[in-house]
């Protein structure tokens, strides 16, 4: 049954993993995401679906964990934020070669080192170019509301089952703490043993029953022919990622002079300043990239060709603002904006900003 | 002459068969050296779970180490982690799975210096699998270096005067430290460079695996093993040098259970 609750973005995530019929989930407490894990421990899932819930000993193993788990063919999550996440590139890295599928929350917090426990959006660079090593690329999908963050739970294991490929959701200490109405989806039943078998038996260490072949999860390959020929069948698969999966919003683009492009916390605020230039008479819209790889750089490419100059706002010190730039091709103007290290531009800083860089700058 | 080759037929009579390769060893040419443990270890390991009827419930984790390539040798469903994370891939597996039988294949360096955390609170946890710990005192893999292991004084190309304990450390029992842990059942160190401590160790194992089976908590072997082309040794010169120093410093012996 679908119910209507009053929650943070944190709680949202973890009651939807349960209600996703998510098999285990292995984490290790970070502000500002630590309600995850806490959520799940006090509601037992385990009483109610079945689902493992682990404290591991630290992030490095979380992930591998959540590697043995995904290699059998369940459905398993982490959660972290900034500086966790950095633990965990070895063991994403490890998964995107051995092509197994996983999602992983991001509440992202103030960097470099140990920053900050407020809000960032600066682990753009981190979760979206790689982070890890090898030509990787991970499935991110980039929420902006608490419904999303529940909603985004059962879209990431929908790519990540489909592609055979981590997908992450990069959230931050706004969504992931700010509470907002949700609408929780109904209960979904985890799968049986046997309905594992059968869906994920042709790859899955699930034990060579029936007289299968052995299955063998590695991203190892020693043969430099072969593992350029692996790293070829991933570039594929992420070319075919690319021509299917991009998800973005735009709002009041039709008549826009100007163009705002921010995902995330940073685009809630965006649509607060295009009420507050409107007014003033200035034509603002936004695009919001719902997936930040693959990335919406038609669509940016598109809008380009119809605005006089392009603002790209992230808290961060201009990560996304690269992706942006290379869409448009230098056709017009792109410039960045945004507070970082923790503080949270205002919707009138961001349109002061929009007039001194870009259309004062004209 | 071509005529008087025998064929296997003639050779390998029933009644006459003494030795079997077990079904679960892979015909594939195993990657180690020519006297080296690692293929003992891992043919015993593998006759258990087929004595044992497991072949078909075990997932088998693969190191980084020597034997990353176990995988291609264990005729089993196995997977293969990162460097020391092996007891994390074995705790999310067997906690998706608590029925089936789980157990990862480790050397000195993956195990006990860059998984030291993972070993240590898989064992602490009690997670109910079975470590097989492969304690060569040297990184075999990459060419001889030093190992958390190495003996004092032992020669290595990262200890290239010997192992000074008072700048390197001291050799690291790992195995003693985990025989603390409640969370373990059956801690054990054996060899494999003579027949009779093939037996044994092989016993060993197979005590492992039926505690797993009992969900008893994490069962562990060490296996003393040598690295004849890291030691630089002939393999008849690194048993004996195994025998005569690594035994002192690692005593063969169950430390619980
Ligand atoms: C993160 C990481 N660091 C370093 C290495 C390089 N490396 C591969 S195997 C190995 C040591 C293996 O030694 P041990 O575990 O004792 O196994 P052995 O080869 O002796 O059986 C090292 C340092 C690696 N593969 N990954
Ligand atoms: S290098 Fe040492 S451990 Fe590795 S296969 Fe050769 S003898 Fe065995
Ligand atoms: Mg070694």
């Amino acid at each position: 049954m679908e119910e209507v609750k009053l929650m943070k973005g944190n709680e949202a995530v973890a009651e939807a993993a349960i209600r996703a019929g998510v098999d285990a989930y292995f984490g290790y407490p970070i502000t500002p995401q630590s309600e995850v894990i806490e959520y799940l421990m006090a509601e037992e899932p385990h009483k109610r679906t079945g689902m493992v819930v682990l404290q591991a000993e630290s992030e490095l193993a979380a992930i591998n964990m959540v590697y043995g788990a995904a290699a059998c063919g369940k459905k398993v999550m982490t959660s972290s934020s900034s500086p966790g996440f950095s633990l965990k590139q070895e063991g994403i890295s490890y998964m995107a070669g051995a092509e197994l599928p996983c999602v992983i929350v991001d509440v992202v917090r103030g960097g470099p080192g140990l920053g900050t426990i407020q809000p960032s959006q600066a682990d753009y660079f981190q979760v979206v170019k790689g982070g890890g090593h090898g030509d990787y690329n991970l499935i991110v999908l980039a929420p902006a509301t608490v419904q999303e963050m529940a909603d985004f739970i059962e879209l990431a294991f929908k790519l990540a089952f489909k592609y055979r490929n981590p997908a992450v959701i990069l959230s931050d200490g706004v969504i992931g703490q700010m509470m907002e109405k949700v609408v929780l989806p109904p209960q979904k039943e985890r799968l049986y043993d046997e309905e594992v078998d059968k869906l994920y038996g042709s790859w899955a260490t699930t034990g060579k029953k029936n007289g299968r072949e052995r299955n063998i999860i590695t991203s190892l390959e020693l043969v430099p022919e072969r593992q350029e020929a692996h790293n070829h069948h991933l570039q594929a698969k992420y070319k075919k990622i690319t021509e299917n999966e991009i998800r973005f919003e735009t709002f009041n683009c039709e008549d826009a002079d100007y163009l705002l492009v921010a995902y995330g916390s940073s685009a809630r605020i965006c649509q607060k300043t295009i009420q507050l230039a409107r007014a003033k008479g200035i034509k603002v819209g936004l695009l919001r990239p719902i997936t930040l790889w693959p990335y919406p750089s038609e669509a940016i490419n598109k809008l380009a060709d119809r605005v006089k100059g392009i603002l790209t706002v992230e808290m961060s010190a201009g990560q996304m603002v690269e992706d942006v730039r290379l869409a448009v091709n230098g056709k017009v103007k792109t410039e960045h904006y945004g507070r970082f290290g923790g503080m949270v531009h205002s919707p009138d800083e961001v349109l002061d900003a929009l007039e001194t860089k870009i259309i004062g700058g004209q | 002459m071509a005529e008087n080759i025998l064929t296997p037929e003639e050779i390998i009579k029933t009644g006459e068969l003494v030795f079997k390769k077990t079904k679960l060893m892979t015909d594939a040419n195993l990657s180690y050296c020519p006297g080296c443990g690692h293929g003992v270890a891992h043919r015993i390991t593998m006759e258990v779970i087929e004595e044992l009827g497991l072949e078909e419930q075990t997932i088998g984790i693969a190191p980084v180490g020597c034997s990353v390539l176990a995988y291609e040798f264990m005729n089993i469903d196995m997977q293969e982690a990162a460097h020391g994370r092996a007891p994390a891939l074995a705790t999310g597996i067997k906690r998706v799975y608590p029925n089936k039988t789980v157990f990862t294949y480790q050397g000195d360096g993956d195990l006990a210096a860059i998984g030291t955390a993972e070993t240590i609170h898989a064992c602490n946890r009690g997670e109910n699998i079975t470590i097989i710990f492969i304690n060569n005192g040297i990184y075999g893999m990459t060419g001889g270096q030093m190992a958390p292991t190495t003996l004092p004084g032992m020669h290595s190309s990262t200890s290239p005067y010997g192992r000074d304990v008072h700048t390197m450390g001291y050799p690291l029992k790992i195995t003693e430290l985990i025989a603390m842990l409640p969370g373990t059942s059956y801690v054990t160190r054996q060899a494999v460079h003579k027949p009779g401590l093939v037996r044994k160790a092989k016993k060993a194992i197979k005590k492992a695996f039926e505690l797993q089976m009992e969900n008893k908590g994490t069962s562990f072997v060490e296996i003393v093993s040598n690295c004849n082309s890291g030691w630089k040794m002939t393999p008849v010169e690194s048993n004996e040098w195994l025998d005569k120093n690594m035994l002192d410093y690692y005593p063969l012996g169950d430390l619980k259970g």
